[in-house]
């Protein structure tokens, strides 16, 4: 591993990518205010919530709206590089253009999960900051270095488990060849991270905590941003996401060996 | 006039028929596009978790009927005409289907039907689990009732179907029109009572969301069926009178852009 080289690869990659996305001028702004529409809504619907109610799941209004920036913030991620380049995988397998990728000197993970690039999704990435600092201000939270660590610590980890989340779902197309709508399944599970993980009942909680872990993705860390955090979740993150990221890792290795090029 | 309407027959039962065994190809992805619409039930389960009906006095036997029915009628309303008509249009496919004595519109129309007849069996499992889990819930909606709520579930997807038609029809101008779809889906998914029954919503969002198309989506048809309060006679007359409006328009987009449709390479 070179990381000087990979580097330097990456940086043609967001050129390239750049470039051929900014064609579409037109189209960043409309996504631009989708993004906007999606977020006022997602805050339209938690205030029905919590129209007659104070409280949802031990989370007041002003802390519900917490998950909703980091959900933001992680659905920009997704939209700018997950979305873009893991449904490409299902391209590369069904033209059998995934050879070309094989080929190359260089790790193919790597070149599949960071090829493309999607600039809009920034903006809304911009916008769940803006709408994280709003409530970092509302609910009076001071800013110290062992907050931001935390914070930041747990983030990081939630974009690992969430990639990983993505890229084995993306995998198993080696197998079935078209997982569009695997995906979409995905994304339906991926919803419920914009409420807190308490306000759901106890059956839901546990699927959403053992088998797919989504209440690790949006919860936890808006537990750290809150103080409410104990040390145990944060540690239970960092491993779930360190084991998500090594299977995941492992998988892609395991399933290229199945892998069989389109005319061969 | 017989012969001519017998042809149409002929033809609309073709395109279905040869549409159903394209489908059935699918089944697995069609199941998993049916899982992928279970987001009401998480829905019903943060009202009922958490009381939250006891505001709106709707019992929590109404509540999860009415989500039960969001999500059937969502299942037989879902469109993606826009997505196939934007890569048919990319690919340079349009220019044999505009050749053919009919509208290539029919075809995706037939597409859609197959795939909600496909779909059916899944969603009933779906159903059929939902009431394992919640034994309470089950229901039988009067035979009356029921028709009233296909018809009204078939012009909602007709609504959604003319509308994306229309977007569809922008791809004569600009290349990309899936993103201006997927910016409607926005109101679509947070105005049609999928998340949140309409009569939930705050008086500043009642007192005009009635007269836009978006309640008549899935809140209207999923109240009639689940047997919650709901005006028929208002709701079915909006639904017509909105398709009215809609089909002359897209009668003129599509006739404008096909003017101006200019294939790859000519």
């Amino acid at each position: 591993m070179n990381l000087r080289k990979y580097l330097k690869v990456y940086r043609k990659f967001l050129h390239t990518s750049l470039a051929s996305e900014l064609e579409y001028k037109t189209n960043i702004l409309v996504d631009l205010i989708t993004a906007i529409l999606s977020l006022i809504g997602s805050i339209f619907l938690l205030s029905i919530f919590f129209q007659n109610n104070g409280y949802i799941g031990g989370w007041k209004f002003e802390q519900a709206l917490i998950i909703q920036a980091i959900y933001t913030i992680l659905n920009g991620i997704t939209n700018t590089w997950f979305n873009p380049n893991l449904t490409e995988i299902v391209k590369h397998i069904r033209e059998g253009t995934l050879d070309f990728v094989l080929l190359k000197p260089i790790d193919s993970q790597f070149f599949i999960s960071l090829k493309k690039l999607n600039p809009s999704g920034f903006l809304e990435i911009m916008l769940g900051f803006l709408l994280l600092f709003f409530c970092i201000r509302i609910n009076q939270i001071n800013l110290n270095l062992s907050f931001l660590t935390l914070s930041s610590i747990t983030i990081s980890c939630s974009i690992c488990i969430l990639y990983s989340l993505w890229f084995f779902i993306s995998t198993t197309t080696i197998w079935f060849v078209k997982t569009w709508n695997a995906i979409e399944v995905l994304r339906s599970f991926l919803y419920i991270g914009r409420f807190p993980l308490n306000s759901f009942s106890f059956s839901l909680r546990i699927f959403f905590s053992v088998f797919i872990p989504i209440a690790f993705i949006t919860t936890i860390p808006s537990e750290v941003f809150l103080g409410l955090s104990v040390l145990w979740k944060i540690l239970l993150e960092v491993i779930v996401a360190i084991v998500f990221l090594i299977t995941s890792r492992k998988f892609w290795l395991f399933a290229l060996k199945f892998y069989s090029s389109a005319s061969s | 006039m017989i012969m001519i309407s017998n042809l149409i027959n002929r033809k609309i039962f073709t395109l279905l028929k040869v549409q159903y065994s394209n489908m059935l190809e699918y089944r697995v992805e069609i199941a998993l596009w049916a899982i992928s619409g279970i987001i009401p039930f998480f829905m019903l389960n943060i009202w009922t978790n958490n009381n939250l009906n006891e505001a709106i006095n709707i019992s929590d036997v109404l509540l999860s009927r009415y989500f039960l029915c969001a999500f059937f009628v969502r299942q037989f309303s879902v469109v993606w005409v826009v997505f196939s008509f934007e890569e048919d249009s990319l690919m340079g496919k349009v220019s044999p289907y505009l050749i053919q004595p009919l509208n290539p519109f029919f075809r995706y129309f037939a597409q859609h039907l197959a795939e909600q007849i496909t779909r059916f069996p899944f969603a009933l499992i779906i159903a059929f689990l939902f009431f394992i889990f919640n034994p309470k819930s089950i229901w039988i909606p009067d035979l009356s009732i029921l028709l009233l709520s296909i018809v009204s579930t078939f012009l909602s997807f007709l609504i959604q179907f003319l509308i994306q038609s229309i977007v569809a029809c922008l791809c004569f101008w600009t290349e990309k029109a899936s993103s201006i779809e997927r910016l409607l889906f926005i109101p679509t998914l947070f105005l049609s009572g999928l998340l949140a029954p309409v009569v939930s919503f705050p008086p500043y969002v009642k007192s005009w969301i009635y007269l836009t198309p978006f309640p008549y989506l899935i809140d209207f048809p999923a109240n009639l069926l689940s047997g919650n309060e709901t005006n028929i006679s208002r709701g079915l007359s909006m639904q017509i009178l909105w398709i009215f409006l809609l089909f002359p328009l897209f009668k003129k987009i599509w006739s404008e852009g096909t003017k101006k449709y200019t294939a790859m390479g000519s």
